[in-house]
């Protein structure tokens, strides 16, 4: 396997300044490599290799002319389709959005190319970010790189599965409910959903907008930290954003130490439902930062046994009514042969763009917002979303963190759960508080479990804006994890 | 009177009218609602818009701050109790000139609450109620084409213009006005405008569109708990609204004491009948499912923000008028007039620059209210100001110009000539004031006309007139038709 794509983000930019290799190399290493492997993993839907090596080489002759340099420049970056990308089409894994060009570029993709990262190509997701597993796709799955059979999580799996399978350093997804943070988790790679308003949202295809957060996923800590300082920050054109500087993320990550630090394990999210090798890598990692000098203890958290029935209130409900605008009149899929009125138009678009997990999605928040039904509903859901801010409030009042797995179980089948909604729904249990409550929490590998040899993941959740203690304990865990393994846990993955 | 008017007040011996008014007003802010695009009229299509308010996937909506400090102006205005903390809400529909298929408005928790406006009906002060005043967007606007009529059904196509989707709108909704009927639903709406007008606002022009009303109209007998109620749509001229009402008094009424009830449905008002048609009908009604937007921070004005424009509010359009009738004697049909025209706050700054009030008055009456009518503008956006008309009073009272001069030097600056002054010399416009001249001219006349003179001579003054107007016209005009006739009764006067 070429050296360039086994290189850290952090690396890569290193040689880059340094003029060890060029940007165009490295941006033709990958591109190479998804030519390589992408017909067996399937994590992009779109390439831009032209434009690719157009920004590289634009990063080669500005290092050239001897200007300054971005701390990622040259890097190259995979960038969820979710999206909107200027000349260059934005899907969301939805038929309806096939051969849309959008003529803006998202914040954050705007905040990329200013840095000097090289964007290779759109990744796939489940349609419209709903879904664990990429199945919902339009475009068909993505696989993941640790066993082509298994999903590589969702919806940001082709994000999660390029930086795995080497395709790229770093990608941008979301994470409305755990979209980052639980493919990172069974793809064995970082991701971090920042302090909600962290990151920009203006330009990301809204899911559910009190929900979604954009952020980094990448094999390393500090790569996942250097990326989420790039694209943080206010932004005046999303008026949710914060306008506070981004927190101390990168010095976090390399200060990577947790002497002192308080960590509390999250009583409800274990037991009935994980899977033994989980919660063994878990118990495990978490011995290991009471080892490293963190004070750990269980806190409990009552109010999350009740997270994931109010999340799945509130991010339909949402749904529903951002969804609305795909509707044939300005943009996208039009079926209109032989129909009469806008309506039919619309109704009939709407019945054949939309797959299926999106229409129940779209059904479920249009109930829930129905007149009569909506205190019932939508106004309960945000009562319970109100007690489970209590209870990180609460727990916060003890601890400094909060720790738990990422998912309650390893990479499924392809197809075992695509059928079974609930089952799919419950791979989120662990992380939908974090995207309740707005605080920040990260994934970072903690093994592989022993019955199946899939990667687990542990997750540190913060308090708002204190996204930089995510990092400190991630980088310190795989800093001690990487001595115990003698090298990172990536390199067990099957070999593509 | 007409049948149907004696009808109507027929009615209301036996019925009790209660209205009620949902008015729109579109903000004059610069830019739109929640993006950065013009809200200039009469654009190119679509020419104005951007990924926000086109609704492209990904964009959000940033609330334009001037646009919520107008709408607590107005809430102010009206007494209203400004919330502290409120949120904006998603409406949601489905129609083509909606970009995002919803609408942001608000619904539970509208930024102003509680307030009255007082209005005159018939010489006395009625106090109407004031519900609420929010702010939302407004939509597209469709146009249906190939069809007779320009009405969606029997259009080959429609096209859709997203100019004015986004442009901020302020929606102010009164409580029911109990027993009076139409003229209050007029003077209302008169009395907003004008309180919009003063507050600087919105340009209030009703026939464009950037206020209509909605009138909800039912009857009860005396004494009897509410009955059902239509409301009228997009009126768009006070005239409409007090047509609007008495028609739909006129409609429900037998209908009632036909012991039929009356639908809860939306009408529309045919300017060109008088009368209105059925829409929508509530009680198929959608369902719009109202929840807070998401995508933005709740508005959560400040009590010194809200204490700061409320010490900018100006004087109320009905204290202006109670004062300038007091100072100057208006008579109150005269008031109405001026409030009718729109011209008490242009008449008031002309007094203010020095001119007499009936002077003042009479000019933007008459000879500026023509000309703004001739060009189909108000006349607070005539090109000539207060000032300047101050000034040309003040060239006439001194004798300077006559009063046919003086609509000239209006009309040169109404030209873009310059100021009256500028005017009057570009113009070569004054007065033969020299009597030396005139005499001459006078005599000159007479010697023209000795028949006539004559028979001044004998007594007959009203000949007067015939010299008088040989010497106007050897001047050009340019004479004070009082001092000529002077002049030649000086000379043959049996004075």
């Amino acid at each position: 396997m070429n050296d360039l794509i086994r290189r850290t983000a952090a690396e890569t930019a290193a040689a880059i300044a340094d003029g060890e290799v060029s940007a165009v190399e490295v941006a033709q290493a990958h591109l190479d490599r998804i030519g390589e492997v992408d017909d067996k993993v399937h994590a992009f839907l779109h390439l831009a290799a032209e434009t690719a090596l157009q920004s590289a080489r634009r990063v080669d002759e500005r290092r050239a002319a001897g200007e300054p340099l971005g701390a990622l420049a040259g890097v190259p970056v995979a960038v969820k389709d979710v999206f909107t990308t200027k000349g260059l089409p934005t899907t969301c894994g939805s038929r309806i959005l096939d051969g849309w060009v959008p003529p803006y570029d998202a914040t954050v993709v705007r905040r990329l190319a200013d840095a000097g990262l090289v964007v290779l190509g759109k990744t796939n997701m489940d349609e419209f970010a709903m879904g664990s597993s990429t199945e919902h796709s339009a475009f068909g799955p993505t696989h993941n790189p640790w066993d082509l059979d298994r999903i590589p999580g969702g919806s940001g799996g082709g994000s999660a599965a390029a930086v795995a399978a080497f395709e790229a350093p770093l990608a941008v997804g979301t994470d409305t409910g755990g979209s980052i943070r639980q493919p990172a988790a069974v793809t064995g790679t970082v991701g971090a959903k920042p302090t909600y308003g962290g990151v920009s949202r203006y330009g990301i295809v809204a899911l559910a907008s009190s929900l979604d957060q954009a952020g980094p996923c990448a094999r390393t800590v500090l790569d996942a930290a250097l990326l989420h300082a790039m694209i943080g920050g206010h932004d005046p054109l999303d008026s949710t954003s914060i306008d506070a500087p981004v927190p101390p993320v990168v010095e976090a990550a390399r200060r990577a130490g947790v002497s002192g630090l308080k960590v509390g394990v999250v009583r409800e999210l274990s037991g009935a439902g994980y899977q033994p090798g989980v919660e063994q890598r878990f118990r495990e990692a978490v011995a290991l930062l009471e080892e490293l000098g963190a004070e750990v203890r269980e806190v409990s958290c009552p109010h999350f046994t009740y997270g994931l029935p109010a999340y799945y209130l509130i991010l339909p409900s949402e749904a529903s009514s951002n969804l609305a605008r795909f509707d044939a009149m300005r943009y996208g899929l039009r079926v209109e042969d032989g129909l009469a009125g806008a309506e039919e138009v619309m109704a009939r678009t709407r019945e054949a763009g939309f797959g299926d997990e999106v229409k129940r999605r779209i059904i479920l928040g249009t109930y829930a917002l129905s007149s009569g039904y909506y205190d019932a509903y939508y106004g309960q859901a945000q009562r319970v979303r109100t007690l489970i801010g209590r209870d990180f409030r609460a727990a916060y009042e003890l601890v400094d963190v909060l720790v738990s797995p990422a998912t309650p179980v390893t990479a499924f089948r392809l197809g075992e759960r695509v059928d079974d909604p609930l089952s799919m729904y419950l791979n989120d249990l662990c992380t939908i508080p974090a995207n309740l409550d707005g605080g920040p929490a990260l994934s970072v590998p903690c093994g592989v479990a022993p019955e199946d040899g899939l990667p687990v993941g542990l997750q540190v959740m913060a308090p708002a804006l204190a996204d930089d203690r995510c990092y400190r304990v991630a980088a310190a865990l795989e800093a001690a994890l990487a001595d115990r393994w003698g090298s990172v846990l990536l390199d067990e993955a099957p070999a593509l | 009177m007409t049948a149907a008017t004696s009808s109507y007040d027929d009615i209301l011996t036996r019925f009790e009218p209660v209205i009620g008014l949902e008015t729109h007003v579109e903000l004059g802010t610069a830019s739109k609602l929640f993006c950065g695009c013009s809200t200039t009229f009469g654009g190119e299509p679509n020419s104005q818009v951007c990924p926000t308010c086109l609704g492209l996937p990904g964009s959000l909506p940033v609330t334009n701050r001037l646009a919520v400090e107008h709408t607590i102006r107005i809430g102010l205005a009206l007494h209203c109790t400004i919330a502290a903390w409120c949120r904006f809400a998603r409406k949601n529909y489905f129609y083509p000139d909606m970009p995002k298929d919803y609408q942001i408005s608000q619904y539970d928790e509208p930024l102003c609450t509680d307030g009255y406006l007082d209005v005159e009906v018939g010489g006395e002060s009625v106090r109407v109620g004031i519900e609420r005043v929010h702010l939302e967007e407004d939509t597209g606007k469709s146009l249906h084409v190939g069809g007779a009529t320009g009405r969606i059904h029997g259009a080959s196509h429609s096209l859709v213009d997203y100019n004015r989707a986004g442009i901020p709108l302020v929606e102010i909704v009164t409580r029911p006005v109990e027993g009076i009927g139409a003229e209050v639903a007029k003077a209302y709406v008169a009395e907003l405008r004008d309180v919009l007008r003063s507050l600087g606002v919105s340009d209030v022009r009703m026939e464009q569109g950037s206020m209509r009303c909605d009138v909800n109209v039912s009857l009860r007998r005396p004494g009897a708990p509410y009955g059902t109620r239509t409301e009228t749509k997009n009126l768009n001229s006070l005239r409409s609204v007090e047509r609007a009402v008495r028609s739909e008094v006129e409609r429900q009424a037998p209908l009632l004491e036909a012991g039929e009830r009356i639908v809860q449905e939306t009408r529309h008002f045919d300017e060109s009948t008088g009368r209105s048609r059925p829409g929508r009908s509530k009680e198929e009604a959608q369902d719009y499912r109202y929840f807070p937007e998401p995508d933005l921070v709740p508005l959560a004005p400040a009590e010194e923000e809200v204490e700061r424009i409320r010490a900018t509010l100006p004087e109320a359009p009905s204290v202006v008028r109670r004062r300038l009738a007091n100072e100057h004697g208006f008579s109150p049909l005269e008031m109405a007039q001026m409030s009718g025209a729109g011209v008490v706050d242009l008449v008031a700054e002309t007094v203010a620059a020095g001119a007499p009030a009936g002077e003042a008055r009479g000019w933007w009456l008459s000879y500026l209210a023509q000309k703004a009518n001739e060009s189909s503008v108000e006349p607070a956006d005539l090109s000539v100001t207060p000032e300047q008309v101050a000034r040309v009073v003040a060239l006439v009272a001194d004798g300077s110009l006559t009063n046919r001069m003086a609509r000239q030097v209006v009309d040169g600056v109404l030209a873009g000539e310059g100021s009256p002054d500028e005017v009057v010399e570009l113009r070569g416009l004054r007065v033969v004031g020299d009597d030396a001249a005139l005499g001459a001219a006078v005599d000159d006349a007479i010697a023209a006309q000795p028949d006539v003179a004559d028979k001044i001579r004998a007594g007959k003054v009203a000949a007067a007139g015939a010299l008088v107007g040989a010497v106007m016209k050897a001047t050009g005009g340019q004479a004070e038709a009082a001092r000529v006739r002077e002049l030649v009764l000086q000379r043959l006067g049996p004075a």
